[in-house]
C-alpha cells in the first residue's frame, strides 16, 4: 500500500506501476462529462466563446489541478438546501466515455492522476507516457465506502450542470484506489480484453 | 384510496441503500473464489464492506442510483393516475432526503430537473391490473447507467460471430457481450436475456427478467440449461470483478423467450451491475411489507 500526497510530482508518478494500490490524500476536484466537454471547447481547442463565469471558474480551478487529480465521479450530495454540502455517496462513473478528451485535459492541466472505472483506451494510455499521468481505478458502485474518505467539500463550481456534472473540491484522506494504467505504457485493461478475447474466439468457434 | 406517498418513500430508501440478500450470498460465494491478496479479491471485498455500510448509515450503495422502474401489480378499484402521483411525490422527497441522486436529465436541452422527474417517463411506471382478491404490490428496480450502457441488442443472423437463428447463436452473442463489456458495467454483474419480440418488447423483457430473486432458475428446462452454461462460460473469460481479471464475472443468468416476427430474430442483453438493487412492498388492507 503506497500513501500518496496531493499535489503529486512527476517524478513519483513514474514511480508508480500497474497493480499498486494507493491511498490519496489531499484535495482533488471531480469532472465528468460535462465538464470534460467544456473544458475542451472552452479552452482547450477554443470552439466556443467563454460566457458568463467561465473564465472566473478556469482561473480557480487551474492551481487545483496543477500537479491535481480528476475525479470521474457525480457524487449524491446532502445539504443542498442550506449550502451545507456533504458527500454520502461517491463512487467513481465509467471513464472511457472521456476518451476523446482526457490526455489533452491532462496536458493543458498539468494534471497526475485521473481516478475512475472501468480504465481508458490508447490515446490516454500514450498520454499517461508523455505527461506524465496515471490512471487510477476506484471500486465502481461502492459508493459509500468511499464517501467516507472525503473529509469536507470545499467549493462546487458549475452547479448549474446538475448536482452529477459539477466540479466538487473536495478534501480527502486515504482515498483507496489502484493503478490500472502507468506512466510506462502499461495497461490492466488492455491485457484483460485481450486475454479475455482469446477465450472467447475459442468458445464461439463451432 | 390510501395516501402510500410515505410507504413509497421507505420503498425507496430500502432499494437505494439495502442490497438484497440473495444478491449480497452470490458476492460472498464470489469473494471465497478469487485468491486472496489479488486485486479481485480487494474490490469484492471493499464491495461487500460497502454494502454493510450503507445499510448501516442509509446512505446509498451507488451514487448512481440509476434509472427509477416501477412495477405496480393493482387490483381492480385503484386508481393508477393516483398511484403514479404518489409515486412521483415520493421519488421528490427521496431525493431531496439524498436516498437518491438528481438523476433527470433533459436530453435536448441539457438540463437536469433536480427532482428525479422527467417527463411524463422518468420514473419508468409500468401498471398491470389483478384480481380484486389480491394485494397491491409495487416493485421498483434502480439500474445505474454504467451498466444500462454495456446492455446490447443484437439481430440475428450475425455473420462476424457465426451466430444463426438458434440457441447456439443466442449464445455466441450474449458472450460477446460479456466480452465487449469488460468491467464498464461494475462486473461482477448479472446477464438478462430476452430471445424474440421487437426491439422494443425485448430490451423491456431483457430488464423484467431483472425482478425475479437469483436463485429462481427458468421454468423452462433448455432455458435453464442455457442460463447455467452461460454463466460457467463467461466466467472462463477471466474479465473478473471491476475488470482486474478474476474468476467472478457473472453472477448469474436470467433468459425469457418471446415470440417473434418471422423476419425478425432479436437477442437483447442487459447487464445488471452486482448493485443490483430491488426491493417489493406489498399492501393487504392497512398491512404494508416489505421483501
Amino acid at each position: 500500500m503506497r500513501e500518496i500526497t496531493i499535489p503529486i510530482s512527476a517524478e513519483t508518478i513514474r514511480d508508480l506501476h500497474v497493480g499498486e494500490a494507493v491511498r490519496l490524500t489531499g484535495v482533488m476536484m471531480t469532472g465528468r462529462d460535462t465538464v470534460h466537454k467544456w473544458m475542451i471547447e472552452t479552452f482547450i481547442r477554443k470552439t466556443r466563446q467563454p460566457e458568463g463565469d467561465d473564465l472566473k471558474v478556469y482561473e480557480a480551478i487551474r492551481p487545483i489541478l496543477q500537479d491535481g487529480i480528476i475525479y470521474h465521479c457525480g457524487p449524491v450530495v446532502a445539504g443542498l438546501e442550506n449550502k451545507a454540502y456533504r458527500f454520502t455517496a461517491a463512487g467513481p462513473t465509467t471513464s472511457i466515455r472521456e476518451e476523446p478528451y482526457q490526455a489533452e485535459v491532462m496536458s493543458h492541466f498539468n494534471s497526475r492522476g485521473v481516478i475512475g472505472k472501468g480504465g481508458m483506451g490508447p490515446k490516454t494510455l500514450a498520454g499517461c507516457r508523455e505527461a506524465p499521468f496515471v490512471y487510477l481505478h476506484a471500486i465502481g458502485g461502492a459508493a459509500s465506502y468511499i464517501a467516507q474518505s472525503v473529509k469536507r467539500v470545499l467549493e462546487v463550481y458549475k452547479l448549474d450542470f446538475g448536482v452529477p456534472e459539477a466540479m466538487w473540491v473536495i478534501e480527502v484522506k486515504d482515498f483507496p484506489a489502484v493503478v490500472t494504467m502507468d506512466a510506462h505504457g502499461q495497461s490492466l485493461h488492455a491485457v484483460v480484453s485481450e486475454q479475455s478475447k482469446k477465450v472467447l474466439e475459442k468458445l464461439i468457434q463451432d | 384510496m390510501q395516501d402510500l406517498t410515505k410507504a413509497m418513500i421507505e420503498l425507496i430508501r430500502r432499494t437505494s441503500t439495502d442490497l438484497p440478500g440473495d444478491v449480497v450470498k452470490r458476492l460472498q460465494a464470489a469473494l471465497d473464489k478469487e485468491e486472496p491478496g489479488s486485486a479481485a479479491h480487494g474490490a469484492l471485498e471493499t464491495i461487500l464492506k460497502n454494502i454493510e455500510l450503507a445499510r448501516e448509515n442509509s446512505t446509498p450503495i451507488c451514487q448512481d442510483t440509476g434509472t427509477p422502474i416501477f412495477y405496480v401489480h393493482y387490483p381492480e378499484g385503484w386508481s393508477t393516475r393516483r398511484l403514479k402521483q404518489q409515486i412521483r411525490d415520493a421519488m421528490e422527497e427521496a431525493t431531496r432526503l439524498a436516498y437518491m441522486r438528481p438523476n433527470a436529465v433533459d436530453a435536448v436541452y441539457d438540463r437536469n430537473s433536480g427532482n428525479n422527474l422527467g417527463g411524463d417517463d422518468f420514473p419508468y411506471i409500468h401498471f398491470e391490473e389483478v384480481d380484486a382478491d389480491q394485494p397491491l404490490t409495487i416493485e421498483l428496480m434502480l439500474k445505474g447507467g454504467g451498466c444500462e450502457n454495456v446492455g446490447a441488442q443484437y439481430s440475428l443472423p450475425n455473420n462476424e460471430l457465426g451466430a444463426g437463428r438458434d440457441l447456439k447463436g443466442v449464445r455466441k452473442v450474449a458472450l460477446d457481450a460479456v466480452h465487449k463489456a469488460q468491467g464498464n458495467g461494475c462486473a461482477p454483474g448479472v446477464l438478462g436475456i430476452a430471445i424474440g419480440g421487437d426491439r422494443g418488447s425485448s430490451y423491456y423483457a431483457s430488464k423484467e427478467v431483472f425482478f425475479q430473486k437469483m436463485d429462481a432458475d427458468s421454468q423452462d428446462p433448455t432455458l435453464a440449461r442455457l442460463e447455467q452454461q452461460l454463466t460457467d462460460e463467461a466466467n472462463q473469460m477471466g474479465i473478473g470483478p471491476m475488470g482486474f481479471g478474476g474468476k467472478s464475472t457473472v453472477l448469474g443468468t436470467k433468459i425469457t423467450g418471446l415470440h417473434r416476427l418471422p423476419a425478425s430474430y432479436f437477442v437483447s442483453v442487459s447487464y445488471m451491475c452486482w448493485a443490483y438493487r430491488r426491493r417489493k412492498m406489498t399492501v393487504s388492507g392497512d398491512e404494508i411489507a416489505y421483501d
